[in-house]
């Protein structure tokens, strides 16, 4: 994929050793294999995030955003899912050829996960206390009192009242945005350097939302991780996020820290998004959408994959994939006419 | 749950009942006279039948009759088969054998089933998994006395000793539990298939837990819900007692001993073994529900 310019070179360090950032994901590219054919839906997609930092990647469902962070992660369901290319260095190692039981250690330890569905991602048999205090009986080799210990901590600390009593209930027993609690304590638990948190609060209804959205902030702000949001909430990104990388059919369309993205975005999909938010002032009219409907990944259209929905899709575009190119140092987009949406006023 | 539990115990009352009530009938219902052929080739002299019909009051009216049974039962008396042999005594002979072969027959089950299901499941497409998957249909379809006799000719194997020693309940047991056996390592091997792509096994493997510890702990208690309720309700069923299996190995269990009864029209017998049989179901039953709670802390009882 050498259309695909990565905005940020690696810092190799000797044999492979240290690189410049925590988590770095190189031209990743994964794909599905269906009865249908082959779906690539990760098409040379790189970012990276720092200790201390959140990146917020966006996209529409089918978009590519949560199979990336699955593959981080290393969960990744083969079959149907391949990774067929590019890297994923965590602290310089690249995930992808380390052995199994040394990516598995990275687990919870190197990079957590929250789910988004809590419910579905507990197990429905087991009390969340046995389900926190496992990983600190199985990873850290505590005794069952002490992994209970340290779980009344955790929970208290996703600020879950009467913590302790909590400990015996099962994941069905608590509410939606108690049960996304859990889930982030026990993604907390190893005290992870990186957490990706794929649409955390999806599940819960809005006052819950913006709870969640805190919590996971103000966490990553006193233990100084980083932390990958994957939503397509735009309105949850703009509050936590310092970078944002925008995906669109396995891609990224666009990259660029939260104020100059919204400020002054630079491809025609990111315009778009906006556009599409509800806005106080134009109360009453009826909300802008984006036409059509994200890509058939077994049939992705040529050129550029938005083009089919783009406003300003010209010829070229149907012919000629746009790459990734940078502008003006510090941010990114894949269009044909990004130097033009840069130069405007 | 104790107020569930107890609520099932009253409704077994009236479904004992009923169920006794009903046996009585068709066992009365059925063609034959109890007394027939019972003295030789003579026919039995007036006298005595209308004994025996005083003793056991057959000339009362058959509600009238089966109260009587129902009173005898309660205070513990199972009463006198027509040979003047105490029922209790049959049943405490026959009833002991049987329940040792169904265990042998439902361990066999848990432990080879449960086993082949978990290394299928895990193996979906491999060479196992399609032998298993053939070798559970041919079990399935082929009728237990075909499977018995094979086996037991094949075999050469003697007829059970009257005091059924466990050793020798092994291979009538595995026989017995045969078809259960192929049920049981299908519904394991779909659960673990179907649950193995679930979200919280997804999150066990992002918790870097050890791969034993995904499939044998998170994976393996939720597939043992439906399996672990099968086993229950077929311990239930396989306490009846298997009239195939006994009669293929000579076994005395409580099979043969209900299809002799009801041959003899010995319908103290017949009704007595229902009963019993009955109130094994129930509790089974409740057993199993109960237990259903236990392995899923989803189900509530109101």
């Amino acid at each position: 994929m050498s259309d695909i310019k990565v905005k940020t070179a690696p810092v190799q360090g000797v044999n492979g050793g240290s690189a410049s950032h925590l988590l770095e994901i190189e031209n990743l590219h994964v794909e599905f294999r269906t009865r249908d054919g082959v779906a690539k839906v990760i098409n040379g997609v790189s970012y990276h995030v720092d200790a201390g930092e959140t990146l917020a990647v966006l996209g529409e469902s089918g978009s590519g955003k949560s199979v990336t962070a699955q593959t981080i992660m290393g969960i990744l369901d083969t079959p149907p899912g391949f990774v067929t290319g590019g890297s994923i260095r965590f602290r310089g190692k690249d995930l992808l050829t380390m052995g199994k039981d040394e990516r598995r250690l990275v687990r919870g330890e190197g990079i957590a996960m929250v789910f988004q569905d809590a419910l579905s991602a507990l197990n429905p048999v087991f009390t969340v206390g046995f389900q926190i205090a496992e990983l600190f009986r199985k990873r850290r080799g505590m005794s069952r009192a002490d992994g209970y210990k340290r779980a009344t901590e955790l929970l208290d600390l996703v600020k879950i009242p009467a913590a302790k009593a909590r400990l015996r209930d099962f994941p069905h027993q608590f509410s939606g945005g108690m049960r996304q609690r859990v889930m982030i304590a026990m993604a907390l638990a190893l005290d992870p350097e990186v957490l990706i948190a794929d649409e955390p609060t999806t599940a819960l209804d809005v006052t819950v939302q913006a709870q969640i959205m805190d919590l996971l902030a103000e966490i990553r702000r006193d233990r100084n991780m980083g932390m990958i949001l994957i939503t397509h909430d735009l309105g949850v990104v703009a509050d936590v996020a310092d970078r944002i990388a925008v995906m669109y059919a396995g891609r990224i369309v666009e990259q660029a820290d939260v104020h100059n993205l919204y400020g002054k975005p630079c491809h025609p999909y990111t315009l778009a998004l906006l556009d599409s938010l509800p806005r106080l002032d134009l109360k009453g009219q009826e909300l802008n959408t984006i036409k059509g409907l994200p890509p058939n990944l077994l049939r992705v259209p040529s050129g550029c994959a938005f083009h089919p929905r783009c406003q300003m899709a010209r010829d070229i575009c149907s012919t000629q994939r746009p790459a990734l190119i940078e502008l003006g140092g510090v941010r990114s987009s894949a269009c044909h006419f990004a130097e033009e949406l840069y130069g405007r006023e | 749950m104790g107020r569930y539990a107890l609520r099932r115990l009253l409704q077994a009352i009236p479904v004992f009942i009923g169920t006794t009530f009903l046996i009585w009938f068709l066992v009365w219902g059925l063609p034959g006279d109890p007394f027939a052929g019972r003295c030789g080739e003579r026919q039995c002299p007036p006298a005595y039948v209308q004994f025996m019909t005083d003793k056991f009051g057959l000339d009362d009216p058959l509600p009238v009759q089966y109260l009587n049974y129902l009173t005898n039962l309660l205070r513990g008396e199972f009463g006198q088969t027509f040979n003047g042999t105490e029922i209790g005594d049959l049943l405490a002979q026959a009833f002991p054998v049987s329940i040792k072969l169904a265990l042998v027959a439902v361990a066999a089950e848990a432990l080879i089933g449960i086993t082949a299901g978990v290394l299928t499941g895990l193996r979906r497409g491999s060479f196992i998994d399609n032998l298993v998957l053939v070798s559970t249909l041919v079990l399935i379809a082929t009728p237990i006395f075909v499977i018995g006799l094979v086996a037991r000719y094949s075999l050469g194997l003697a007829s059970v000793s009257p005091e059924a020693p466990l050793v020798e309940l092994i291979i009538p047991g595995l026989i017995l539990g045969s078809g259960s056996l192929a049920y049981i390592t299908r519904l394991t091997r779909v659960n673990l298939v179907e649950n193995r792509r679930a979200d919280y096994v997804r999150t066990a493997v992002a918790k870097g837990l050890a791969p034993s510890r995904v499939t044998g702990v998170h994976l393996l208690r939720n597939s043992m819900i439906p399996v672990v309720t099968w086993l229950g309700l077929d311990l239930g069923s396989l306490m009846g007692g298997a009239i195939v299996t006994e009669g293929i190995f000579n076994i005395r269990g409580i099979g043969g001993l209900l299809f002799d009864s009801i041959n003899r029209r010995q319908s103290g017998v017949v009704v007595s073994i229902v009963a019993i049989l009955v109130l094994v179901y129930l509790i089974v039953n409740l057993i199993v529900d109960l237990l259903y709670g236990v392995l899923d802390p989803r189900i509530r009882y109101e």
